[in-house]
């Protein structure tokens, strides 16, 4: 049996039968289409997951305030004053590992230009703040040791402020603007960053001296949270370990006692985030591996319905000379040809629409040549796994009796 | 003597139905030498079908030998018969068995698909010819259900010539036709054994056996009687037929 006459044979058997052949495909287009999407969309969620914790800074190490326990109950972190700008410069001027740490204070506010006003956050640090949070200047300067000690009511404003704030074209350096009632000088702007990894807006951000947020807008003596930064990603786990040292050293905790603070990087959140997105990746496939295995059982069904349809046509095709093994070729070509132009076109429209996903979700567009090799040679494996019984049933036919079937 | 196309030697067919079992056919002898057309004749459950499946390689004998061309057919596999039917016999069926939604031409050409030494050119031209030789040189791409019962039995007979066999094994070829079209199905058969085809017409009915050279008569499995025939020209009793009055 010649391999070309065989794929004629099926191919026209399967046109005679056009809309049914596209039904029958239309499972396994689904199917694929699911999984090549499902897969782009696990991927170019990490990236994007990686693209924005690498933009907060991947050696970040943050240093907070460690939630309290009263009696067994949790009271949160609000009113734990365990930590002092002593541990910064104690950090920054002992840590070996560490190339910059900051003090750092959350506040919120109104912030007010003329008729404009915003409702934004305002975050104080030292002059290397911007350097740790990977901020980059856009236009205008940084804040300077100077205005630190003279607790300078000066700010550098992220991009979403700066657009509430001001019209079109107005420069806002040198401007004066009421932050909580306060006027202050506005002397740099950011350049924009886009949305976190938990869709946090991190243009929303107004940098000032901390000594200025810290005693004239709250009036407190400790620190809402320490920002540093490890010299390179890989001593990150030392620069943890340095800190955790360095402070219970400053706090005087014991051995085995428990830590006032809570060291966090990264690293770890990155971890975090990726197993939660890992996970949902997971759960996405399986289901549309589900819709694969119900197409790859669409193509069995239509088969054997064709078989015992066509029974008539496979004695004649066994009394002009064909070879139960030809029949059983035959049918198995016409499965794997449905499930390979239905994965096919399956890998082509998941492609689709992972894209337009993408441009819809601003996600980096991935294709993962790992998926589009898998789901193609699920296809054909489809193709003969579920042709192959009803093909064998066809093969297994008594000429006498096919011819003679009504 | 030529050697004989089919030659079968005291052919048995049992068949077993539970516990019982029937003898189909009881020792079946005859031979059938190129050139003839011979019809086959018997009343339902004469052995008639075993015999003829049994003939087109189908099936095979319980006991006794059965030659085609000169080779021994009886202890042949399964893929062996189909090779034989392949190239030695072309069938042509009571209810044509045409393949739906499919050109005429491309049924004609369904054998020689199954024949991997005929290259797509050869089985295009010989396909186109024997459409010819059957009269249907303008119908090429007439589905089946585009044709009459006639043309569609004449394609039929077109796809049992076009791998040029060694014998034609029809099978109540006319049943399923009006007298005139019949007619023109027998004439059709007896321009291609004029050709030098061998022919075997199996048929209850017995006007039909008048067109073909011999009739062979089966009861209860026995042949009882196996007589040259005196051969009507179908061209002439189509002629001579009264002209429809519906028509």
């Amino acid at each position: 049996m010649n391999i070309w006459n065989l794929f004629r044979i099926a191919y026209k058997a399967l046109m005679r039968n056009k809309m049914r052949a596209m039904l029958t495909m239309l499972g396994i287009v689904i199917g694929i289409a699911s999984v090549i999407t499902m897969v782009g969309v696990g991927e170019s969620s990490q990236a994007s997951i990686n693209n924005q914790v690498s933009s907060m800074g991947t050696n970040l190490i943050m240093v907070m305030r460690a939630r309290m326990r009263e009696r067994g109950v949790s009271t949160g972190r609000d009113n734990v004053q365990s930590l002092k700008v002593s541990d910064v410069e104690l950090i920054a001027n002992n840590a070996e590992h560490i190339s910059a740490a900051s003090p750092v204070f959350n506040a919120s506010g109104q912030i007010i230009n003329g008729n404009y006003n915003w409702s934004g956050s305002i975050m104080g640090g030292n002059t290397e703040l911007m350097g740790i949070r990977k901020f980059e200047l856009a236009t205008g300067s940084n804040f300077t040791d100077e205005d630190i000690k003279k607790y300078a009511k000066v700010a550098v404003i992220g991009q979403t402020i700066v657009e509430e704030l001001f019209d079109e074209g107005v420069d806002p350096i040198g401007r004066t603007i009421r932050v909580r009632n306060m006027p202050v000088k506005v002397v740099g702007t950011l350049k924009p960053k886009g949305e976190n990894q938990m869709g946090e807006d991190q243009d929303d951000v107004l940098l000032m001296p901390y000594t200025t947020v810290q005693k004239r807008m709250l009036g407190i003596d400790y620190v809402h949270m320490i920002m540093a930064s490890a010299s390179s990603e890989d001593v990150a786990d030392k620069a943890v370990e340095e800190i955790e040292t360095l402070l219970r050293g400053a706090h005087k905790i014991k051995d085995g006692g428990v830590d006032d603070f809570e060291v966090r990087t990264q690293a770890e959140m990155l971890e975090m985030m990726t197993s939660i997105s890992g996970l949902m990746t997971t759960l996405l496939t399986a289901i549309a591996a589900i819709s694969l295995i119900v197409g790859g059982i669409g193509i069995m069904n239509i088969m054997y319905v064709t078989v015992t349809e066509r029974t008539k046509e496979i004695g004649l095709r066994m009394s002009i000379g064909a070879h139960n093994r030809s029949i059983l070729m035959q049918f198995l070509c016409e499965s794997v040809i449905l499930s390979i132009i239905g994965g096919i076109i399956g890998i082509l429209l998941g492609i689709l629409i992972s894209y337009m996903l993408s441009l819809v979700q601003g996600w980096p567009f991935l294709v993962s040549s790992t998926a589009i090799i898998l789901s193609f040679v699920v296809c054909a494996a489809t193709g003969i796994f579920f042709g192959w019984y009803p093909a064998k049933k066809a093969a297994s036919l008594d000429p006498i009796n096919a011819l003679r079937y009504e | 003597m030529e050697n004989p196309i089919i030659k079968i030697d005291n052919i048995r067919r049992v068949f077993k139905v539970g516990d019982m079992e029937v003898h189909a056919l009881k020792g079946v002898s005859f031979e059938i030498h190129r050139g003839e057309f011979v019809s086959i004749m018997g009343s339902s459950g004469s052995g008639k079908s075993t015999l003829l499946n049994i003939l087109g390689c189908l099936d095979r004998p319980t006991a006794g030998e059965y030659y085609i061309d000169g080779l021994p057919v009886s202890r042949r596999s399964k893929d062996e018969l189909a090779g034989i039917r392949n190239r030695k016999i072309g069938f042509v069926f009571q209810s044509y068995n045409l393949l739906p939604r499919t050109s005429a031409l491309e049924n004609v050409e369904l054998p020689l698909l199954y024949n991997p030494a005929v290259s797509a050119r050869e089985r295009h031209e010989r396909a186109k010819y024997a459409l010819e030789m059957v009269g249907l040189a303008d119908r090429m791409d007439h589905t089946p259900n585009q044709l009459s019962g006639g043309q569609q039995q004449r394609v039929a007979i077109a796809r049992a010539i076009v791998n040029d066999p060694v014998m034609i094994l029809a099978d109540e070829a006319t049943g399923n036709l009006d007298t005139r079209t019949s007619f023109e199905i027998m004439s059709l058969f007896q321009e291609l054994n004029a050709k030098g085809k061998t022919i075997a017409f199996v048929t209850h009915e017995s006007d039909i056996a008048t067109f073909t050279s011999r009739t062979i008569m089966l009861r209860d499995g026995h042949v009882i009687s196996d007589n040259a025939v005196n051969t009507q020209s179908a061209q002439k009793a189509l002629e001579e037929l009264p002209e429809d009055r519906d028509e």
